[in-house]
C-alpha cells in the first residue's frame, strides 16, 4: 500500500482533470471511473513524472490501472533512485 | 468467448459518424488521370490528399526503369534480403541513397514502417532507453513495442520537456532519441537543431524520420536535417519511398562504422521478402530525378504558400501560422462539421483527408490537404474556391 503523502500528491495532480468530481481513492481507475482519454492520461503521466522527478516508462503504463498502482510504482521508482 | 467482441466500441464509433454520401474509409479511386487528378465515384476529382509531394508517380524515367526491370528480372524476388532476395538493383539502390544523403551506409527495407520497426527494435536493447516524441508515427511506437528498451516519451516538439527527462536517465546507459523532421497530421516541422543538440549533450544517439520532408526540404531534398544544417547530429536517418519517391519501400542511412551488422539482427529486415526489382528500379530512378529537381521543389513550396495564404485569407482556422510543409491542415470545430465538410468537399471534386482522434493531437478534427509539385497554381486556386463553397454549404462560419 502506497504512503498517504504519495497518494495526496497524485490526487492533487488529478484534481483539475476530475471533471465529474469522482471520489478519489487508491482503487479509483483512470479509464472507467475517471473516464480520462489517452491524451489526458499522457499529460497526467508527464505531470507525475515532473512532480516526483522520475521517469514512468511507457512500457509500464498498461499495468497501471488504478491510482494506488501508480502510487506504488512511483514509490518503487523513487526508492530505486 | 468471441475474440472480435472487444472491438464493438470501435464499430459503434464508426457507425455514429454522420456520413451520408461517402465514407472516407471506403473511397475507391477508379481511374488515375495524372499525379493530381483521378475519377472517384464517377467524378473528376483533384487529388489533394495523397503523399505524392514531388509528383513522381508518373516520372518517365522511373516508369521506364520499372518496365525494364520487370522484363529483365521478373515480378518478384520471392525471398528475404539475407537469402535470395538481394539483386544487383537492391545494392544499386542502396548506393544511390547513400550517395543522395552523402552517407556511408544504407539499408533498404520493404516499407518505411518496417525500416522504423527494424532499426528501433534492433537498437533498443534490454538495458537501453528509447526517447520518443509523443506524436510519433505508429511505426515508431511499434518499433519501441517490439524491442526490449525502456521507452520514455516527451511532449510533442518540446525541447525542454525532453531535456528534463534526459536528465533523469543514467549517464552511461545506451540512449536513442527518435524524432520526425515533419509531423504529418498538422504539417508542423520539428525544432530539430535544438532537439538534436540537447540529445547529443546528454550522450544520446539520434534517429530522424524524414518520411514527410524528404524530397523537398533542404537544398538537395534530403529533409529537415539538411535544411537546418544538422545532419551531422543525426546518427540514423529513416525514410520511405511511399511519399515523395512515389512507390513503396523504406530505408535507413548512417555513417556508423558498425551499421551493417543490423542486416543480421533486424528481424523486419530479415523475415520478409525484399522489394520487387521493378519497385527498386523505379525508386532508384525517382531518387536520382529528385536530386535534380530544384525547380519542382520551388514550385511545391509556392503551391503550399498559395494554398495556406488562400485558406487563411478566407478565414479558415489554420493549424500552422505559415506553410511549414506541403501539408496544410485546417481545424474543424467538431465531428459533425468535420464529416460533412469532408463529404461535401469530395462532392465538389476535391479529395482531401479528414483526420480525427485518436490519430490527431489533442482531440482535434482536421481537414488535411497535401499539395503536389505537379499541382498547377490554377488547381490550387480551384481547391481554395471549392473549400469556400464547401464551408458555405455545410454552414461552417469562417
Ligand atoms: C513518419 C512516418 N514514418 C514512417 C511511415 C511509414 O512509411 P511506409 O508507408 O513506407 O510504410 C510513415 C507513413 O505512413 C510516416 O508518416
Amino acid at each position: 500500500m502506497a504512503q498517504t503523502a504519495t497518494l495526496e500528491t497524485i490526487y492533487g495532480l488529478i484534481g483539475p482533470l476530475n471533471k465529474k468530481s469522482v471520489d478519489l481513492t487508491p482503487a479509483t481507475t483512470f479509464a472507467s471511473d475517471l473516464e480520462l482519454d489517452s491524451l489526458t492520461v499522457m499529460d497526467l503521466v508527464a505531470d507525475i513524472e515532473d512532480d516526483f522527478d522520475i521517469i514512468l516508462p511507457l512500457n509500464m503504463l498498461p499495468d497501471l490501472e488504478t491510482i494506488g498502482q501508480v502510487a506504488e510504482a512511483v514509490e518503487t521508482i523513487v526508492a530505486k533512485g | 468467448m468471441n475474440l472480435l467482441d472487444k472491438f464493438d466500441p470501435i464499430v459503434e464509433l464508426r457507425a455514429s459518424l454522420p456520413f451520408e454520401k461517402a465514407d472516407p474509409f471506403k473511397v475507391v479511386i477508379e481511374e488515375v488521370i495524372s499525379e493530381t487528378e483521378a475519377i472517384i465515384g464517377g467524378r473528376h476529382t483533384i487529388l489533394a490528399g495523397t503523399n505524392n509531394y514531388m509528383g513522381m508517380t508518373f516520372n518517365e524515367e522511373a516508369i521506364e526503369a520499372a518496365k525494364k526491370a520487370l522484363d529483365d528480372f521478373g515480378t518478384g524476388t520471392t525471398g528475404s534480403r539475407v537469402l535470395n532476395g538481394t539483386y544487383g538493383g537492391h545494392k544499386a539502390l542502396e548506393a544511390t541513397i547513400a550517395d543522395f544523403y552523402d552517407m556511408n551506409e544504407c539499408m533498404v527495407f520493404s516499407t518505411g514502417y518496417q525500416a522504423n520497426l527494424g532499426i528501433i527494435s534492433a537498437l533498443g536493447g534490454k538495458d537501453d532507453f528509447v526517447i520518443i516524441d509523443a506524436d510519433s508515427h505508429a511505426s515508431i511506437y511499434d518499433g519501441c513495442a517490439m524491442g526490449n528498451a525502456t521507452i520514455v516519451r516527451f511532449k510533442h516538439n518540446d525541447v525542454e520537456h525532453m531535456e528534463r527527462r534526459l536528465k533523469r536517465l543514467p549517464a552511461d546507459a545506451g540512449k536513442l532519441v527518435v524524432v520526425e523532421g515533419m509531423y504529418s497530421m498538422l504539417g508542423d516541422a520539428a525544432p530539430l537543431k535544438e532537439l538534436l543538440e540537447v540529445a547529443k549533450q546528454y550522450g544520446c544517439m539520434t534517429l530522424v524520420d524524414e518520411a514527410h520532408s524528404m524530397g523537398f526540404c533542404g537544398e538537395n531534398g534530403r529533409g529537415i536535417a539538411e535544411e537546418l544544417g544538422v545532419e551531422h547530429l543525426a546518427d540514423f536517418i529513416v525514410g520511405t519511398f511511399s511519399k515523395s519517391v512515389g512507390t513503396v519501400g523504406g530505408f535507413a542511412v548512417s555513417n556508423h562504422p558498425k551499421f551493417d551488422v543490423l542486416r543480421f539482427v533486424s528481424r523486419p529486415y530479415i523475415f520478409t521478402a525484399s522489394l520487387p526489382p521493378s519497385v527498386v528500379a523505379s525508386a532508384t530512378a525517382s531518387i536520382q530525378a529528385i536530386s535534380r529537381s530544384g525547380n519542382r521543389r520551388a514550385h511545391l513550396w509556392e503551391n503550399a504558400r498559395q494554398l495556406h495564404s488562400g485558406l487563411k485569407d478566407a478565414g479558415f482556422s489554420m493549424c500552422t501560422q505559415t506553410a511549414e510543409s506541403p501539408i496544410i491542415a485546417v481545424h474543424l470545430p467538431d465531428v459533425m462539421i468535420g464529416t460533412r465538410f469532408w463529404e461535401q468537399l469530395l462532392e465538389e471534386g476535391v479529395y482531401a483527408n479528414m483526420a480525427a482522434p485518436p490519430a490527431t493531437p489533442a482531440g482535434m478534427f482536421l481537414l488535411r490537404i497535401s499539395v503536389c509539385a505537379q499541382h498547377t497554381s490554377e488547381q490550387v486556386s480551384e481547391i481554395i474556391a471549392r473549400f469556400k463553397r464547401t464551408a458555405e454549404k455545410v454552414g461552417l462560419e469562417v
